[in-house]
């Protein structure tokens, strides 16, 4: 049935996470952009402790992870998913920055819970159920490949008796350094076991905090989403247990199904990526509309172009944008929980998010003038931490490209 | 709870009136646009989906329920097969169901029956105003209490089938609220203009209506008179289906045109400037198509926001279906351009879609 009914679960969950976003991620909002490189660390223990309360401990879907199902859990279907972007959204409309800051299972988690088997999954993931809160982090970009990682990646995972022995340099890892110093976290790396075999031989290593061999080397100053720090990893001899591997060790270079189900991840984390850039986007509208109406201007709904004002065509235009690309998060994440293919929907919501999201702060800052420009207000923030959105978890283009091969059904050797 | 899937009696009237629509509406399309007219037959056919009946009560004549989710969904399949077509079909349902949504239980019974028999008969509404900033909200077209009756004056625009239309609908503006009254043909005082020239639509004939103290005896929903929002509304996301539909036919055909075209050595759509458009538009006819019936579940389900989601998601609809059935032509190039491919024909009937409110209704 089509439906567009909040669940009242989720009506719940989205309360209280407003009531997080306003109380813990506003008022510090602007001091942890400013303050690039400190931890949010009062953010970080009232959520730890409120995600425990919660009874989860963790964003991250329920199932598996070590927590047995919810009791009524075959009987409904799952929200899991619709969830997530829920709070994604909410939290991001707090605080972009801070949301990353999450403790609550992330892209490594995510991957683990995609792709793991159960003892994995009751490995790794049952410590965000402990009393300090814990991070992990996906570790995939290289000093010379970003979207081309998987087939140009240089880190190596050589197998030494019942170790892996892994090598290389990866950047950009988002929560690093929360993940192996700040926590008893976990980073999941991207590395080949056969550098012959091009994408087929990539796999995804789980590299435990405080493992011999990982460091944390550098930390970025970004543009935006200050709050969540984004670092280097190197990895030097660095050895971890054999069963680190996540899903088969198998070279499988005909049917590339082991990569495949490896990159089943990001079907997961696109919507979810696409629901945190809404969240700013609403942020920003809202603010919009707030200091329009404090000017004495309302937006009259209704009225054709002709009559509209140009401030009016403008919110309407933002206001459809929004809707409509969280409508396509929504389908999305609705499409994992009903577990059926998403890959198309995911890049699409990503697309499109990532779009928006960019049009809407930039356009909201130029309509507020030296109100959007001003840093007493969040908005040129919410403009820097916007962007990310339209980079990570794929860039645009790369989403644009995925979303250009389901549509034509094409390969990858087919449209590149 | 969320749910993105039809139900089952929705899927097969969704597969019907694709079938309709693949079957009857494309074949002809091109020619009944270069003609100026629709074959009659096509629009007997469309009548016999039943599309309108199943919207009316079994108490006034029809078969079923209304819903707008469902009409939504029949509506994207028509705008699919083609507008003008589409509206014709779609024609009586603007009359019959603001006299559904608004009519006295003795004007119900009184007016639909006679729309809903076996026949398509062109009963229509006239809607639209000849002016740039027509806005259905203030309509210039007014009417006045007279005699215990109304004095209808002002001038309406793209009245389908005006011509041989046995009954009109007339919206007008009373007192401050938008009203509805029914004037039959030959009613003095009201004068068919013309045949209407326009950019798109060609296939379909409309015209202007010229109201001069044209006295009728009641009005819809007499005493209590009509609630427009929810008419308003309905229209709205009617024609904003049908434009997702005509979009979504646009996408497909520049598409599977890109994949057979080939230049520089390959199929176009093997280039990135080709399919980083297609993934553009086929991004934009999904999120629209969602926002519309997101609109349509709320008037079904009588929300508060239904009008402003109505509104919303028909401009969401005219700005899509530009921008997507332009791309198409632009990835046709030149060929998109002649007559011959119909892309240049969608691109003429979407740029009117914001006007043609009222022209359809779910």
């Amino acid at each position: 049935m089509i439906s567009f009914e909040m669940p009242n679960s989720i009506r719940k969950t989205v309360t209280l996470m407003q009531t997080v976003a306003e109380n813990m991620m506003r008022p510090v909002s602007r001091h942890f952009d400013e303050c690039e490189h400190e931890i949010p660390w009062d953010y970080i223990n009232f959520t730890h402790e409120a995600l425990k309360a919660m009874g989860g401990g963790t964003l991250a879907p329920s199932e598996g992870n070590g927590r047995p199902k919810e009791a009524d859990a075959p009987k409904r279907p799952s929200l899991a998913y619709q969830r997530l972007a829920f709070s994604a959204e909410v939290l991001s409309w707090g605080d972009a920055g801070l949301y990353l800051c999450t403790p609550a299972g992330m892209l490594g988690a995510a991957a683990v819970q995609a792709t793991g088997t159960p003892e994995q999954k009751q490995r790794f993931l049952s410590r965000y159920r402990g009393d300090k809160p814990v991070f992990d982090a996906m570790a995939m970009t290289e000093t010379h490949a970003g979207s081309e990682m998987p087939s140009a990646t240089r880190t190596t995972a050589i197998r030494e008796g019942d170790q892996w022995v892994l090598n290389g340099e990866k950047i950009f890892v988002t929560a690093g350094r929360k993940a192996l110093v700040d926590s008893p976290g976990f980073v999941v790396v991207w590395a080949t076991v056969d550098p012959g075999a091009g994408r087929a031989g990539v796999k995804p290593f789980v590299v435990e905090a405080g493992t011999p061999g990982c460091s944390v080397t550098k930390q970025e100053h970004k543009l935006g989403i200050r709050a969540s720090d984004t670092v280097s990893i190197v990895l030097q001899d660095c050895r971890v247990p054999l069963d680190n591997i996540l899903g088969s060790a198998e070279v499988q270079t005909k049917t590339e199904e082991g990569f495949k189900g490896a990159m089943a991840t990001f079907d997961a984390s696109r919507p979810l990526v696409a629901a945190s850039a809404l969240g700013i986007a609403r942020a920003a509208l809202e603010l919009l509309k707030e200091c329009l109406e404090r000017g004495g201007v309302h937006i009259r709904y209704g009225l054709p172009r002709s009559r509209m004002t140009n401030l009016e065509r403008e919110v309407v235009e933002m206001e459809i944008m929004l809707r409509s690309s969280w409508l396509l998060v929504l389908k999305a994440v609705w499409m994992m929980d009903e577990r059926q293919p998403n890959n198309l929907e995911a890049s699409m919501s990503k697309v499109r998010a990532g779009d928006m999201v960019v049009r809407i702060t930039q356009r909201a800052v130029e309509l507020l003038g030296p109100l959007g420009i001003s840093r007493e207000q969040l908005l040129e923030k919410w403009l820097r931490d916007a962007k990310i959105n339209d980079l990570y978890e794929g860039t645009g283009q790369i989403n644009r490209l995925i979303v250009a091969r389901r549509i034509l059904n094409y390969s990858r050797h087919e449209l590149s | 709870m969320y749910g993105f899937e039809p139900t089952d009696e929705q899927r097969m009237l969704v597969e019907a009136v694709q079938r309709f629509a693949a079957k009857e509406m494309r074949p002809v399309a091109h020619d009944a646009d270069e003609a100026g007219e629709l074959p009659p037959a096509l629009i007997e056919k469309g009548w016999e989906l039943g599309l309108l009946q199943a919207s009316i009560p079994e108490g006034y004549g029809g078969f079923g329920e209304r819903s707008a989710v469902t009409g939504v969904l029949a509506a994207e399949e028509l705008g699919w097969g083609d507008l003008s077509a589409a509206l014709a079909v779609l024609a009586p349902n603007a009359f019959a169901l603001t006299v559904l949504t608004a009519g006295t239980e003795e004007q119900k019974l009184q007016l639909i029956p006679p729309v809903i028999g076996a026949e398509w008969k062109p009963f229509v509404a006239a809607f639209v105003e000849p002016d740039f900033d027509f806005y259905p909200g203030e309509m210039r077209t007014s009417a006045a209490v007279q005699n215990g009756g109304y004095v209808l004056n002002g001038v309406k625009a793209l009245v389908p089938y005006a011509e041989r239309a046995q009954s009109f609908l007339v919206f007008a503006a009373q007192d401050g609220s938008i009203q509805a009254f029914v004037v039959p043909a030959g009613a003095p005082g009201l004068t068919i203009a013309a045949r209407e020239k326009l950019l798109g639509l060609q296939a379909i004939p409309t015209y202007r209506l010229q109201l001069e103290d044209v006295k009728v005896e009641a009005r819809l929903g007499g005493e209590q008179g009509m609630l427009f929002d929810p008419i308003l509304a309905s229209s709205q996301v009617a024609v904003a289906g049908l434009a997702v539909g005509l979009s979504r036919g646009a996408f497909e055909y520049a598409r599977d045109y890109a994949k057979e075209r080939e230049a520089f050595g390959g199929p176009i759509a093997q280039k990135q400037s080709i399919a980083f458009t297609l993934a553009d538009m086929a991004i934009e006819v999904e999120a629209i198509r969602l926002l519309v019936w997101e609109a349509a579940w709320m008037l079904d389900a009588a929300k508060d926001e239904a009008a402003k989601a109505a509104y919303l998601a028909l401009t969401g609809a005219a700005d899509m279906a530009m921008m997507v059935t332009d791309r198409a032509v632009q990835i046709l190039g030149g060929h998109g351009y002649i007559r011959e491919h119909p892309v240049e024909r969608w691109m003429r009937n979407a740029r009117g879609v914001a006007s043609y409110v009222g022209l359809a209704m779910v």
